[in-house]
């Protein structure tokens, strides 16, 4: 095939990495909507895999592409701070529950991480997939910095941690039920703790206060877990060397 | 809008210092929310043009987390290598997680049901 210069000169502008970005996702949202919003289509999954694909296929680098879609990247940050605006709202919920949030985020930041990590081991993955599935139930900033602090690899954590809140939400639905959990406070802790930023975003069907709850359950889960892993990892002697 | 939006940033960038003056291994943004959660309390009530801000931020978080992901191609071979004990670890673990959690918290909230 023929490959229009066009194509070249574009490939060189960080712009059409965002332009594609936003439109396949715009695309993915259609979808997912189209579909009845199932967890299954999750528009960050859809997006991602397309991007990839794309890029594989023109042969464009994971460097290139970041150059132009760290926009993006970057507005994660001032997102996260943005979530205290939620939990400020929901403030005089969140100090009647104050204890069973801390035992909560707690005992899921210690389960997950052990439960992932026991189980990949158990089933011989190298340590550096062991150090990168570590971090994999807390929001993808948190767990990139945490990746690379013990050894694992960031971006490697980064994708583990979307299909973990893919998998967060897809199972939300029936848990919920089966559970019989039907308060949006405890609704949104959970997806918080178990599938971070994509459990909140989806936390937020259930309303404000799930939404609230799920981005407390998030930062929590997130700052106990960056200060708690490093250690935890050392004393179970998995370590990059 | 503007103001809420600098008022965000600003509170990222005082996280951003404090974690680096005190080596803590968390986020600035993580810290930055907390900050901007105090002062809200202090102030007692969230400005118009912050709520904008922040609000319309949390509405495209998900599309902000896709080119995190995207760095996963970087990693196709090792991900060829470990792809079963990945995908078992993620989905057991992801479900153990969310059980335990939504089970402790609805006992924990309602300590009167738990006598019973």
């Amino acid at each position: 095939m023929e490959t229009p210069s066009v194509w070249l000169i574009l490939t060189d502008a960080p712009v059409l990495w965002l332009v594609l970005t936003i439109a396949v996702y715009m695309a993915a949202g259609w979808l997912n909507q189209r579909c009845g919003r199932t967890p299954l289509l999750h528009p960050v999954v859809v997006s991602l895999s397309v991007i990839i694909l794309v890029l594989k296929l023109s042969q464009v680098s994971y460097d290139t592409y970041i150059e132009g879609a760290a926009f993006l990247k970057f507005l994660m940050g001032p997102a996260i701070v943005a979530l205290a605006i939620p939990l400020y709202d929901n403030l005089a919920r969140v100090r009647d529950l104050l204890l069973p949030l801390l035992v909560g985020c707690v005992s899921g930041a210690l389960i997950a991480a052990l439960s992932a990590v026991g189980v990949a081991w158990a089933l011989g993955a190298g340590n550096v997939t062991l150090l990168s599935l570590a971090p994999k139930s807390v929001t993808s900033p948190i767990a990139i910095g945490v990746a690379d602090q013990i050894g694992g690899a960031g971006s490697l954590a980064a994708g583990l941690v979307l299909i973990t809140g893919a998998l967060g939400c897809l199972i939300a639905p029936l848990l919920f039920r089966w559970l019989k959990i039907n308060d949006p406070a405890v609704r949104g802790f959970t997806l918080g703790v178990s599938a971070h930023a994509m459990g909140t975003a989806f936390a937020f069907e259930y309303g404000a206060v799930a939404g609230a709850f799920s981005g407390l359950a998030m930062g929590l889960t997130g700052a106990f877990t960056a200060f708690v892993l490093p250690w935890l990892m050392l004393m179970l002697g998995v370590t990059a060397g | 809008m503007l103001g809420g939006l600098l008022a965000i940033l600003f509170c990222q960038l005082l996280g951003e210092i404090l974690v680096l003056s005190l080596d803590i291994p968390v986020p600035g943004a993580v810290v930055g929310m907390l900050l901007l959660l105090i002062a809200l309390m202090v102030q007692g009530e969230v400005a118009t043009g912050l709520r904008t801000a922040g609000e319309g931020l949390l509405k495209y978080l998900p599309l902000m987390l896709v080119p995190s992901g995207v760095g996963l191609m970087v990693h196709l071979e090792l991900i060829a290598r470990d792809w079963l004990a990945i995908v078992l670890a993620l989905v057991l673990s992801t479900v153990v997680t969310f059980v335990v959690t939504a089970l402790l918290m609805e006992r924990l909230k309602k300590p009167e049901e738990r006598v019973k």
